[in-house]
């Protein structure tokens, strides 16, 4: 117990212990990362405690209720707002003025952005995650498509001309899966419709505005139109789906580069590629979500200065580059990208040009509740349980509700 | 003046005991109490002012979350298929291994009640593998019959079923073991003189073991209905409440409201719903086996 409450401020001489939390795959490999980080600061000692992500979200709150939260923790850019909420967290901008290595400038725009809350910095973006097509090239190539489609209306055509062939030699084929228990596609697509998500102030749902709308019932159209399974059970193994060809497009994850290179046979890795998220106008590529996780310090740390070294470390260009090798994690930071590993790379170039087309989402602490039970209303115009208008409309109020004490707060901050 | 003192040293050897119970229940449960007629939240978590009184509202949106019913519905069917397989899996058990002509009786007494005591955490995993859809051993002994694969916790209908499969097997030996000792305490007398009047097996479990083994089954079936409504870890660890929230249960619910949102006075308020629930069910039960025995 002691070591636990003591961990913050315990210095053994003048040497200082950081205690750091990482989440999931990353947690583990991190730790080839420090040895270098102790060599060139002998008076910083760092711990790295490893949370599963399934847990992760409630071992934060409760350390923070138990005022134990460790010094520089990793957090997902969508939990940031809790976590400002609670006052947890230290600005960041007093130190990033004086660093010579974190500049900025050098972030992804729109990353960099989910770490600022009401114009104060709070994270250190570390890596970054966002949403693209991955297609198979020759289905595609055999409806007459050498590239993948830059708008949304051209690939509903491409869809149908899928369906029709796939009708013609009597196969099923679902050409674009979107699973009915994601909440992604729905707000990728809501951002292009360029509808905001939350009303007056971000205090009240805004789904059944017209720009919402027109995203969800594209949504609905690829469910009813079978271009999509409307289920989940139809496709038990994505990447069997896929070499199969019950599947020709799917929007998912960096992640995935390298499940797909492991599991598709060898025959057909020549026929996969990655793309850019088409658009509902004319700009290209259309709007993706940043998400992947920041680093922050904790505002309870003693040792702040230590603290920021370690970020300033792991923020590098360098380190950055040493995560990506080791674990396939993508850069915030655009100087890695001209590194010769990531230009390497075919099937990350896609992600590249969409991390430069993200916006951050609505920060409210709310957030995430609301997207998980958006889940739950794209299932319902899916398996057409529920009307487009009617199911936004439902979805609104639940939101007010989720949304009913920020609203008080609000109220009362103008008071 | 001698009864005073007696009564003091009597409070004196109570008072750890009491200190426990009290820190360690009487608090909680009464700042629960307390709690669910707040709305305290993650911002309260941050600022202490922002705790508002809510009277009943909380539970009155309880009873507006359709989630809520969901889980209701998931947690009684969990109870009512559940509770009594596993009393008669139990009761089965505990007669065979009783029987007098097992052999090897304390070596099927440890190996059933094993799973009672092996991590859940463990359990799941093996189980995991046991229902996997293509490598499953489970799915395998079904192909055998000719069975198509069925996938036991993606499909929605199926995966409670499954959530009470495995529940039964993990607590059938402790309630086993109470049948046991219950099975134990009935006079062996008894059995001779029946037999004496030419009473078979079958009458003898009729008219001899069950009525003589009825105060432990009252307990067992009490004891086990009461667990069975607080169903929790094992749809934490082998779905977390899905496919499409089939087995979310009340308890699962509530740890998601006040630990994943930190909707602590929301999920205060679903914890003594629960109890309500909990506290009818064992009155009712009292009540029958009351006018039972009269």
């Amino acid at each position: 117990m002691a070591v636990v409450s003591f961990s913050c401020n315990r210095f053994s001489g003048d040497k200082a212990t950081i205690k750091f939390w990482a989440m999931g795959n990353e947690g583990e490999l991190v730790a080839q990362l420090i040895p270098e980080f102790e060599r060139n600061n002998p008076n910083i000692h760092v711990v790295v405690q490893q949370l599963p992500w399934t847990a992760a979200h409630e071992k934060l709150l409760t350390a923070f209720a138990g005022g134990s939260l460790p010094d520089v923790f990793q957090l997902g850019n969508t939990w940031l707002p809790e976590f400002t909420v609670l006052n947890s967290l230290e600005p960041l901008g007093p130190f990033t003025k004086k660093s010579s290595v974190i500049q900025l400038s050098d972030y992804f725009d729109g990353v960099l952005k989910t770490n600022i809350i009401d114009s104060t910095l709070y994270g250190i973006p570390w890596y970054v995650d966002t949403r693209v097509v991955y297609y198979r090239k020759d289905l595609l190539r055999n409806a007459g498509y050498k590239e993948f489609p830059k708008t949304w209306n051209e690939v509903s055509k491409l869809c149908t001309i899928i369906q029709r062939q796939a009708k013609e030699q009597g196969i099923i084929r679902y050409p674009f899966f979107l699973p009915t228990n994601e909440w992604v596609p729905a707000i990728a697509l809501g951002m292009q419709s360029g509808g905001n998500f939350l009303k007056d102030e971000m205090t009240r749902g805004n789904f059944s505005g017209a720009q919402f709308n027109k995203a969800y019932s594209l949504l609905a159209e690829f469910y009813d139109k079978k271009y999509s399974p409307s289920g989940m059970q139809l496709i038990t193994n994505l990447y069997n789906s896929f070499s199969e060809g019950l599947i020709a497009m799917y929007i998912t994850g960096p992640w995935n580069i390298g499940e797909f290179t492991r599991r598709i046979p060898s025959k057909l890795q020549n026929e996969w590629m990655t793309a850019p998220l088409p658009s509902m106008d004319s700009t290209y590529p259309g709007n993706s979500l940043p998400l992947g996780t920041s680093l922050v310090i904790s505002r309870t740390c003693k040792q702040k200065e230590a603290a920021w070294k370690f970020i300033e470390f792991l923020g590098s260009r360098e380190q950055s580059v040493s995560l990506y090798k080791i674990s396939g994690n993508l850069s915030p930071r655009k100087s890695a990208w001209e590194d010769s590993s990531f230009a390497s790379n075919k099937y990350i170039q896609a992600f590249h040009k969409q991390l430069e087309r993200v916006e951050p989402l609505p920060q409210v602490a709310e957030w995430e509740q609301i997207v998980i039970r958006l889940q739950i209303y794209v299932e319902y115009i899916a398996t057409q349980t529920m009307t487009v208008d009617e199911s936004l409309k439902k979805f609104d109020g639940e939101v007010d509700q989720m949304l009913e004490k920020r609203r008080w707060l609000v109220e009362q901050k103008k008071k | 003046m001698k009864s005073t003192s007696r009564t003091a040293a009597a409070w004196l050897f109570l008072a750890p005991a009491l200190t426990a119970i009290a820190i360690f229940f009487v608090i909680p449960v009464v700042s629960a109490l307390v709690m669910s007629f707040t709305d305290f939240d993650i911002y309260a978590l941050g600022n202490l002012h922002a705790v508002r009184f809510m009277g009943f509202k909380n539970y009155i949106r309880i009873f507006e979350t359709p989630l809520f019913w969901v889980a209701m519905k998931n947690t009684f069917y969990f109870v009512i298929v559940g509770a009594p397989l596993s009393v008669f899996v139990s009761l089965g058990a505990a007669l065979m291994v009783n029987s007098k002509r097992a052999k090897f009786k304390s070596f099927f007494r440890t190996v059933y009640f094993l799973p009672v005591v092996t991590s859940l955490v463990a359990v799941a995993v093996v189980w995991r593998y046991l229902f996997h859809p293509a490598h499953g051993l489970l799915n395998y002994a079904l192909g055998y019959f000719g069975i198509a694969p069925i996938d036991w916790l993606g499909n929605p209908d199926i995966a409670m079923p499954a959530i009470i499969l495995m529940a039964v097997w993990k607590n059938f030996g402790y309630n086993m073991l109470i049948f046991i000792a219950g099975l134990q305490n009935i006079p062996e007398e008894l059995y001779e003189a029946s037999h004496m009047d030419g009473a078979g097996g079958w009458r003898q479990f009729v008219d001899i073991t069950i009525p003589m083994l009825m105060p432990t089954t009252v307990f067992v079936v009490m004891i086990t209905i009461i667990g069975y409504f607080q169903l929790f870890a094992e749809p934490y660890v082998m779905t977390e409440g899905g496919p499409m929230n089939a087995t979310t249960s009340i308890v699962l619910m509530m740890y998601e409201q006040g630990f994943r949102w930190w909707n602590m006075g929301y999920a205060a308020a679903v914890a003594f719903v629960l109890f309500a629930v909990i506290l009818l069910f064992s009155i009712i039960q009292m009540l029958i086996q009351r006018r039972m025995q009269s």
